[in-house]
């Protein structure tokens, strides 16, 4: 599955985008901007999983659910475990959602379309309704999550940066190796004919099934990066709907095109709402919507379709 | 060839240096002002009736002090000499992006302090950050204990007493002017703050009344849901008379008119803890009768007060808002004051513009005059404040058609929270030990 992954252009791309991005964050990005694409980066890993169940047209209106479990699996081991080591962080938040995701795809393999997304949504609002309700679970306040550590030492935002990229990069690579699989080009196979691809002797829903337990571990991943790298969890942030909402809306404003795709796009989001923040602090909203609909009504292939046709990349690429 | 690229180098990067220069103006300021991040709610449900006017109140009293216009012992200008330089920010979307904002302010637009915030869940998430940051940081408005109880803070004070007052309180008001109503209920919101305004109010009439009996089904319906129509049917069944509610923002405003019309304050005892704003904003249709608190001697408890700051900022706020403060604007006026009561300080003691420590470490302690009380911060290691919470009945007053209060009681800070480095909920459990109410 791995064989020659490292001559595969977009991973290729991807891992000079990131070190780029750690070389400029260690000489020159002030601290503000090191955050965002940190927030950015942690964020996209969710985005990458919405869009590899994009490619099956599957939209999952509840990813919120995964990614707030991770975010909660980080702060719940904080607090009982006193867990703070970055690596066991990222692993306990990709583990647990990854279960939950497992346990839940028995049941949403089965559906597809509006079914599929209304039944996402409901899962996610029955977690955000369990822990604004749970008062040791911190209930609309939340948890506050302590800096993290790496082997015991202390971790200083810089090295976090690095680590996340870390992740990013492996995570990436994953998926990568897993669309050029087998398995992987079954997913827009789907797409096309399900009923085909059941003739062919696969299993769709156990395609989807597979599927669906990759794109929750990167959603738990991203929450708790995020979590880690915030250094603090609430539901109102990490699981309600308009949270899954605006993981949606990343997704269509960057693009299905390639693996990076999703982080350059969560990274831009990050700061259309920095700005639109700073300066319009009553109508932020606004902006960041204005933004969407301007990307939908201009280009409808997200933000990576105009890096596609500024470099007149991925034209002859076989991975869509 | 390598001169050339130098060269070259050099000519780009100072004209990005200039662009920079251009962009960032606002950043690189002169050092005779201070830049402040002052953040509440501007959208959402809690702009209207707590955000907004709690950013008015701020806007007066900084001007007033940037001009030295605001009347003793305040009518030096500036803090510590300098002009406060305010960036206002949205308070709404939860405590994580508070969080990823407060960096922002910290790193991106590089404030001196931050002041604000009236959710108690974003006070609980930005506490840590602003020591993780090393921020001076100036609550105003939210109310959870915990902020304290959990862990003394090195960075974070707050001028606000926290929810266990305004509970007491309640109960006090109740057991003094009620005191054969022995049957209690209430009605919150279901998240932090309405979970523990209700417990210690529930605690509190334990001990002051150890007769009395709370109902069985409190009513705790989800934060800003607006449609109250069973709930109102509850209570209104349950035979309990006395209804507790920390109900705030919007919501109170929707219970009131639901519940009006089906006669419920005619039947119950209403006591609302932070639910001035609605009358205000209810005006004349607000019902007389209703035991009311403003988390203070603020608002519309303070409308009487003759103290000379109070009857300034009052006149001043109507003059500028055409409007009455509330309880919020008083809340966040009094952290402006704060700030320059402890920026002239730190400034005396050092003999030039002071450094954040030593700011902080003037700030420690301090008793410092507010609009209708002087407050001492003298609770969680001297950063927390304490002062006295009253109740009173609301009243219209149809001659001057503004909503005023009657039968105003007022409780001291000794009488209401626990001395120093005890836990709020052993405290009233072991009986309130040495509490001094008049």
């Amino acid at each position: 599955m791995f064989t020659g992954i490292f001559k595969d252009t977009s991973v290729r791309i991807l891992i000079t985008f990131m070190v780029v991005l750690c070389v400029l964050s260690s000489l020159v990005l002030p601290d503000w901007m090191q955050n965002n694409f940190m927030y950015g980066l942690s964020r996209g890993l969710a985005i990458l999983g919405l869009m590899l169940l994009w490619r099956t047209n599957l939209v999952s209106f509840g990813h919120a659910l995964y990614y707030g479990f991770g975010a909660y699996a980080v702060a719940l081991c904080q607090k009982y475990f006193g867990i703070t080591d970055i690596l066991l962080r990222f692993a306990i938040a990709v583990i647990a959602a990854g279960l939950l995701g497992f346990c839940l795809g028995f049941i949403l393999r089965k559906y597809r379309e509006i079914f599929f997304a209304m039944l996402s949504l409901a899962f996610s609002m029955v977690l955000y309704g369990l822990l604004a309700k749970a008062e040791f679970l911190g209930s609309t306040d939340g948890m506050s999550i302590s800096p993290s550590t790496l082997l015991g030492m202390e971790l200083t935002r810089q090295y976090l940066f690095y680590l996340i990229t870390f992740f990013v990069i492996c995570a990436a690579i994953s998926i990568q190796a897993y669309l050029r699989s087998t398995l992987g080009h079954l997913t827009t196979a789907i797409q096309d004919n399900e009923i085909r691809v059941e003739y062919l002797g696969y299993s769709v829903q156990k395609a989807i099934h597979i599927k669906y337990v990759m794109s929750a571990c990167l959603a738990g991943g991203a929450g708790g990066l995020m979590a880690a790298s915030l250094g603090q969890v609430d539901p109102d942030s990490m699981v309600n709907w308009n949270v899954s909402g605006e993981l949606v809306f990343i997704t269509i404003m960057s693009g299905w095109g390639n693996i990076l795709a999703p982080f350059i796009g969560a990274i831009i989001f990050e700061f259309i709402r920095t700005y639109a923040f700073e300066w319009a602090p009553q109508a932020w909203a606004a902006i960041v919507g204005g933004t969407l609909l301007a990307i939908i009504f201009f280009f409808p292939g997200g933000i990576w379709s105009v890096i596609e046709k500024v470099f007149n990349y991925g034209k002859k690429k076989n991975v869509k | 060839m390598e001169i050339k690229i130098f060269n070259k180098t050099t000519k780009i990067a100072s004209a990005s240096m200039l662009v920079a220069s251009c962009l960032f103006a606002g950043a690189a300021m002169a050092k005779d002002t201070v830049k402040v991040g002052v953040v509440s709610f501007l959208t959402g449900p809690a702009a209207g009736v707590f955000g907004v006017p709690a950013k008015q109140g701020a806007q007066i009293v900084i001007d007033a002090i940037n001009n030295g216009t605001m009347p003793a012992p305040y009518n030096t200008q500036g803090f510590a000499g300098a002009k406060m330089n305010p960036v206002f920010s949205d308070e709404s979307g939860g405590g994580t992006k508070q969080v990823g904002l407060f960096r922002d302010f910290v790193e991106k637009q590089k404030v001196d302090a931050m002041i604000g915030y009236i959710s108690s869940g974003n006070c609980m998430a930005i506490g840590p950050i602003a020591d993780e940051l090393k921020m001076l940081t100036v609550f105003s408005t939210c109310g959870t204990p915990r902020l304290y109880e959990e862990k003394l803070r090195s960075h974070v004070f707050r001028t606000q007493a926290n929810a266990v007052g305004d509970s007491l309180a309640a109960a006090r008001y109740i057991v003094d002017m009620y005191p054969n109503e022995k049957n209690y209920t209430g009605i919150n919101q279901n998240y932090a703050w309405g979970q523990d305004s209700y417990k210690f109010f529930e605690l509190g009439m334990k001990q002051m009344s150890p007769d009395s009996k709370g109902s069985d089904k409190p009513q705790f319906p989800k934060l800003f849901v607006g449609q109250y129509g069973t709930e109102i049917s509850a209570l209104s069944l349950d035979k309990a008379k006395v209804v507790h509610s920390s109900f705030w923002n919007g919501d109170i405003e929707a219970f009131t008119l639901q519940a009006m019309v089906r006669g419920f304050f005619q039947k119950k005892i209403f006591v609302s803890s932070v639910g001035g704003s609605a009358v205000d904003a209810l005006g004349k249709k607000f019902p007389d009768g209703i035991v009311m608190g403003t988390r203070g001697n603020v608002g519309l408890l303070a409308r009487d007060n003759k103290d000379p700051l109070n009857l300034w900022f009052i006149g001043e706020y109507k003059k500028r808002f055409n409007a009455l403060p509330l309880g919020p604007s008083y809340q966040y006026a009094r952290s402006i004051l704060a700030y320059k009561f402890a920026m002239d300080k730190a400034m005396k003691k050092a003999g030039k513009f002071p450094t954040q420590d030593q700011v902080i470490a003037a700030m420690k302690n301090i008793k410092f005059k507010s609009f209708t009380e002087t407050i001492s911060m003298a609770r969680g290691g001297g950063h927390q404040a304490v002062h006295s919470v009253g109740y009173g009945l609301t009243k219209y007053n149809k001659k001057g058609k503004t909503p005023g209060a009657e039968k105003v009681k007022m409780y001291g800070p000794e009488c209401i929270y626990p001395p120093a480095g005890t836990k709020s909920e052993d405290w009233i459990n072991a009986g309130m030990p040495g509490a001094k109410c008049k």
